[in-house]
């Protein structure tokens, strides 16, 4: 009975799952997160006395935040989507954050304190037009109103609830509106804008109630072009579609009166084609050429001044009103490594009201916006700070000739991630800033041991919290045992290059990449990945690793390519390339040469290979494998997949060693009027393997395919390539596709009757996982499809094995056709995907966990068995031993194995893993909007102690038991002698 | 502790030795009682003390096959023990399994210890020496067939080739949809 017993207690506790999650305690140890908001688009300063100073922001990520003027801090923000664009933000009734999105249909009102929405409108129009909104103080029977032109219509809106007090509507088809001007003090609206292109109209509209009072148009020779400026409340100035007239039309009481002053006239030299900058500054407006900015005056009835004429990084901020009738504006200026600011009354523009000279960081480039706020000083005085938005994307505050704070919002956008190891430690040179000394490092000791004693005070529990988050151990910048510390190195859209320390996520080094600046020869730079060039081990230890980034002039395929190699330690670009052909794919082959550098295969757009480095080594290891590089190429729009081997050098133009022509060797040309390629999915290039062979019940052995050149593709009916939802069942299906990249062979298809994407697949060891909607159950599912190779499965004599005469281990050929069984299995699954990744370990030893971005922007861990395709309802006991789940229809999501605990990463785009030295950790970092980072370890962390683990009570334990030990040693001597003298 | 050793040591002062076991009046100067012939006596003892050997063999050949058939209650107990312990890997079964091994090998390496009180020259030990040995080695199969039951044995293909890594790939391919 006593063993029954025992048998059922030892039953019972090996078949306890561990469970993965942590204790509040441990929140920071480990991970960290860091918030952004994007690239600000517009701000909005509220900075009244009471309260806290605040900031409201718009940025290109869609995205209304209110910061603390202070620190830079956020105190709430609101993703608004990717299809809610934010057209404008204003403040009304001083407690109000007005937001107008979504191509001007959706008004919403934010309570400015905690950002609780209070009201939302929807505004609809006639037709699609520009956007534009008007905070005025305005009283409509006893509401304070907002003036909103959208999709056609002018709307005056309640501020109190958003309620529509009247509406007008502009149906005329050509009608563009450019403007709408309360002059002020004044009870009626003007709408101006052109129809035909060539006709100027305004409109004098009755604020109150909407009725129209008077309608004039003039008719031009010339037609518009673009926007129009403001140059006083009567008054517009706008150029013509050549670019070289400038047209000054002022309406005042709705008479219409213009005049023309080609822009020759008033420069020197010809500018080329001129467009107008939109600013708000009476009296002034500005006009930016190929060449230069050039600020006008007007002044009286259409003459015009130049009064300045500046290069070209001279940014020009919005008007601010500081008094009555007074207004001001600030410019900033470039000048070396310093930038001036400099605000001027809008009327005199040769007096300032403040000029500073700012050092600035040559690594965030110019300035692309800013925005302008005054205070009063003690003794009265106008003071004032800048809120500018540079290239990097980053936002600074500039307050009394210094930076307040400095927001890094370029993190907001990153392309591409890899990572990089830290320097090794060297002997005798100290690389941590602050080490511990001996005292403190004891006094640590003791105050965890009396942590685990339970005898601290709650004090000491935030000392020792305090301790274990802000351990420099982690934040080190050398490499560790553990291999915990590293550098995340990320590209991001403003083309910076940024690294982040793992430890705690602070940016080591940044660096804004020349090859992808804006220059003569390259328009439209825009950076496209990140490869890592160079990974010293062995025997190149002392040269620094490097990272490969690949960009291209413009946005089309055949633009000409840029490569850049950046050393990770330092940020330094040593090497910049501008290429002569473009780049399609890049293709990190699996060779490298004697100084460590990765060989890589650039396609261009008319399928030639180029290989680099440029160096006769790398051509000599680049011919010995030539005959087993093959590549291959998804052309998604039309359905074709092609893979190609590569022939000799390239024919034609100048002799190029380093070029290759292709030969198409196969291709799957899927039939477009019935499959559309939504989806691929491949193997990482560093995933490792560690066995061939799946042990399953009763000692058998299943042999996985295993081949880096394996290629998941899905495909759904073009009709439902569209929204969930927008076709029946019928119409609707999924197929998947496994395909070998060398050969083409497809080695499994396989169709969904009813299903529909969007598809999310990951592809890892001989298994694929996939997420998918199913319309005939309404419900998201998930798919898995293991894939084994039948051909190895006799290998099953245990002799040939002992002795090892097996060719399990002799290299393969895709052309040897493996015979490939598959098995599947579905499941249904709750939540729809952003992202999905797999964990990565060193060795692949560690069981595998699926990392799940879930539409809630949190990454939820979910165990590979799971999705085991042998689960099956009552598995057997034999089965049930080797740790298979019965099957159950829907996948479990379990609260506590959300990696990202309590916090979101809004906006997840990726989930990037990467293996530690250590066998059983996974570094997870996942990025969006937020940045998120973690240690993970999916089977718990069996090779190492715990963080927590007290090395103190061992240490005072051991002593103690030797302490004993001498003791009672002692003691028995002493009384074995009295008893001999008995 | 031995008390009082010393003095023990140093008090054997003198010493009569009362056992005469020679055949030769000669070797003693009294000579030996009248009616007392000492050949007669030797052979009447020869023959009792052979009677007396006989049994003694004949219990000490009964002894050592009883202790040569020892063995086997202790397989039956073990393979009751086995049945109960079940055929998953766990710490009792382990643990049985384990003393289901080491019994038969500490007694097969102690044969000659067990077999030592029987040790006699008219005693043939031959027989129970080699059935202890037999139900030993049985005891000892049983284990290793209860090792193998829990597949703690190599026996299997799935044992030699659960830590062959991945064949090495001859071709290598890259690429996907154009940047």
């Amino acid at each position: 009975m006593a063993i029954m017993s025992f048998i059922f207690v030892f039953f019972f506790f090996s078949s306890l799952q561990p469970i993965l999650s942590l204790y509040e305690d441990q929140v920071g140890l480990m991970d960290w997160h860091q918030q952004y908001i994007g690239k600000v688009k517009q701000a909005v300063f509220h900075t009244h006395k009471t309260g806290r100073k605040r900031v409201v922001a718009s940025t290109e990520q869609n995205i209304i935040a209110t910061l603390d003027l202070r620190s830079g801090e956020i105190f709430w923000r609101h993703v608004l989507g990717p299809n809610d664009v934010v057209d404008g933000i204003d403040i009304a009734l001083g407690k109000y954050v007005i937001t107008l999105s979504s191509g001007g249909s959706i008004l919403r009102a934010w309570n400015l304190p905690d950002g609780q929405m209070v009201w939302e409108s929807s505004l609809h129009g006639p037709k699609h037009s520009k956007s534009l909104l008007l905070t005025t103080n305005l009283i409509i029977e006893k509401d304070n109103s907002l003036i909103v032109f959208s999709n056609g219509r002018l709307n005056a809106v309640s501020c109190i609830d958003g309620e529509v007090l009247w509406k007008k509507d502009f149906e005329e088809e050509s009608l563009e509106v450019q403007q709408v001007i309360q002059p002020p003090g004044s009870d009626f609206i003007y709408v101006v804008g052109f129809a035909a292109s060539s006709q100027f109209e305004t409109y004098k509209i009755n604020a109150k109630n909407g009725e129209l009072l008077k309608h004039e148009s003039t008719a031009f020779s010339d037609r518009f072009s673009g926007e129009v400026s403001l140059v006083s409340s009567e008054t517009v100035a706008a150029l013509d579609s050549t670019g070289s007239i400038l047209l000054t039309i002022s309406f005042h009481n709705g008479k219409i009166s213009s005049q023309q002053i080609p822009v020759s006239n008033l420069l020197e030299d010809s500018p080329g084609l001129a467009v107008i900058i939109h600013s708000s500054v009476t009296g002034i407006f500005a006009i930016k050429t190929d060449a230069a900015t050039i600020f006008i005056r007007v002044i009286g009835e259409g003459k015009l001044e130049v009064v300045e004429k500046t290069n070209h990084e001279t940014v020009v901020s919005d008007a601010l009103t500081i008094s009555e009738g007074q207004q001001a504006f600030a410019l900033v200026q470039h000048a070396g490594s310093n930038i001036h600011l400099t605000v001027k009354p809008a009327h005199d523009w040769d007096s300032n009201l403040l000029k500073e000279s700012i050092k600035m960081d040559q690594q965030r480039g110019f300035v692309h916006k800013v925005f302008i706020n005054n205070y009063i000083r003690t003794d009265r005085s106008h003071g004032f700070r800048a809120l500018i938005v540079m290239e990097d994307h980053s936002l600074l505050l500039l307050q009394q000739g210094a930076i307040v704070w400095s927001r890094e919002d370029g993190l907001a956008s990153i392309i591409d991630v890899t990572t990089s190891e830290l320097p090794v430690e060297k002997a005798g040179v100290s690389v941590a800033k602050v080490e511990l000394n001996l005292f403190e490092w004891l006094k640590g000791h003791v105050l965890k041991l009396k942590g685990t004693l339970m005898l601290a005070t709650p004090e000491d529990i935030a000392a020792i919290q305090y301790m274990r988050l802000k351990s420099s151990e982690k934040s080190k910048m050398t490499r560790d045992h553990n291999g915990f510390r590293k550098l995340l190195i990320a590209l991001t859209r403003a083309g910076k290059l940024f690294a982040l320390h793992t430890g705690d996520g602070r940016i080591v080094w940044s660096h804004l990449l020349q090859s992808l600046h804006k220059s003569e020869s390259c328009r439209q730079p825009i950076g496209l990945n990140l490869h890592q060039w160079q990974v010293p081990h062995h025997h190149a230890l002392d040269e620094n690793p490097s990272v490969l980034v690949v960009g291209r002039c413009g946005p089309s395929s055949d633009a000409l390519g840029v490569l850049s190699l950046v050393d990770s330690y330092t940020g330094k670009e040593f090497s910049s390339l501008r290429l002569v052909h473009s780049v399609a794919q890049v293709i990190p082959l699996p060779y490298t040469d004697s100084t460590e550098q990765r060989l890589h295969l650039l396609i261009d757009a008319d399928k030639h290979a180029h290989l680099y480095p440029k160096t006769p080594e790398a051509i000599d290891i680049f011919q010995s494998e030539f005959a087993n590089v093959y590549w291959y190429s998804v052309d998604d729009d039309n359905g074709i997949i092609k893979g190609y081997a590569l022939k000799t050098k390239c024919s034609g133009n100048v002799a190029d060693e380093f070029c290759f022509d292709s030969r198409e060797l196969w291709s799957i040309v899927l039939p477009s009027e019935s499959e559309k390629i939504i989806t691929t999915a491949t193997r990482k290039l560093n995933e490792a393997v560690h066995t061939q062979a799946k042990l399953i019940a009763d000692q058998d052995v299943m042999y996985k395919y295993i081949s880096s050149n394996l290629l998941f593709v899905a495909t759904v009916a073009p009709k439902a390539s569209g929204e969930i939802g927008s076709v029946t069942p019928e119409e609707s299906w999924l197929v998947v596709y496994l395909i070998d990249t060398v050969t083409g062979r497809v080695l499994h298809r396989m169709t969904h009757h009813g299903s529909q994407g969007p598809v999310q697949a990951v592809l890892s060891e001989n298994w694929v996982v996939y997420h998918y909607f199913n319309l005939r159950a309404h419900r998201y599912e998930m798919s898995v499809i293991e894939i084994y190779d039948q051909s190895r499965a006799d290998n099953k004599d245990v002799w040939k094995l002992v002795v090892g005469n097996h060719n399990l281990t002799s290299p393969v050929s895709s052309y040897s056709r493996a015979e490939v069984i598959t098995k599947s299995q579905s499941y249904f699954f709750t939540h729809s995907l952003k992202a999905i990744a797999v964990t990565l370990t060193v060795k692949g030893i560690t069981s595998k966990q699926l990392l799940i971005g879930t539409i809630g922007d949190q990454v939820l861990a979910l165990d590979k068995r799971f999705l085991d395709p042998r689960r099956s309802v009552n598995p057997t006991q034999a089965e049930r031993e080797e740790g298979i789940i019965p099957l159950t229809d829907s996948l479990p999501i379990i609260p506590q194995s959300y990696i990202t605990h309590s916090l979101r990463v809004e906006g997840l785009q990726s989930i990037i893993t990467v293996a530690a030295k250590l066998e059983s950790t996974t570094l997870v970092f996942a990025h969006g909007l937020d940045l998120f980072f973690t240690h993970y370890a999916p089977s718990r962390t069996y090779d190492s102690l715990t963080e927590d683990f007290s090395y103190a009570l061992l240490l005072i334990t051991i002593v103690a038991l030797v302490a004993a030990i001498f003791v009672t040693w002692i003691l028995s001597q002493r009384k074995e002698l009295q008893d001999r003298w008995r | 502790m031995e008390k009082g050793k010393g003095i023990m040591g140093s008090g054997r002062r003198w010493a009569v030795d009362f056992s005469d076991n020679s055949t030769a009046p000669s070797s003693r100067d009294i000579p030996d009682p009248p009616g007392f012939a000492r050949a007669s006596v030797d052979q009447d003892d020869s023959t009792v003390s052979r009677q007396k050997k006989d049994a003694e063999s004949n219990w000490k050949t009964q002894k050592a096959w009883e202790v040569a058939q020892a063995p086997f209650k202790n397989l039956l107990m073990m393979g009751f023990m086995m049945w109960m312990a079940g055929n998953t890997v766990h710490l009792f079964s382990i643990g049985i399994t384990f003393s289901a091994l080491w019994q038969p090998i500490s007694a097969l390496q102690g044969v000659g210890k067990v077999f030592e009180p029987y040790k006699d020259n008219k005693v043939d030990l031959l027989g129970p020496k080699l059935l202890f040995i037999a139900l030993n080695l049985g005891g000892l199969a049983l284990g290793v067939w209860k090792l193998n039951t829990l597949g703690l044995l190599p026996t299997h293909a799935s044992d030699w080739v659960s830590s062959l890594p991945p064949a090495q790939e001859v071709e290598y391919s890259g690429g996907g949809i154009p940047l």
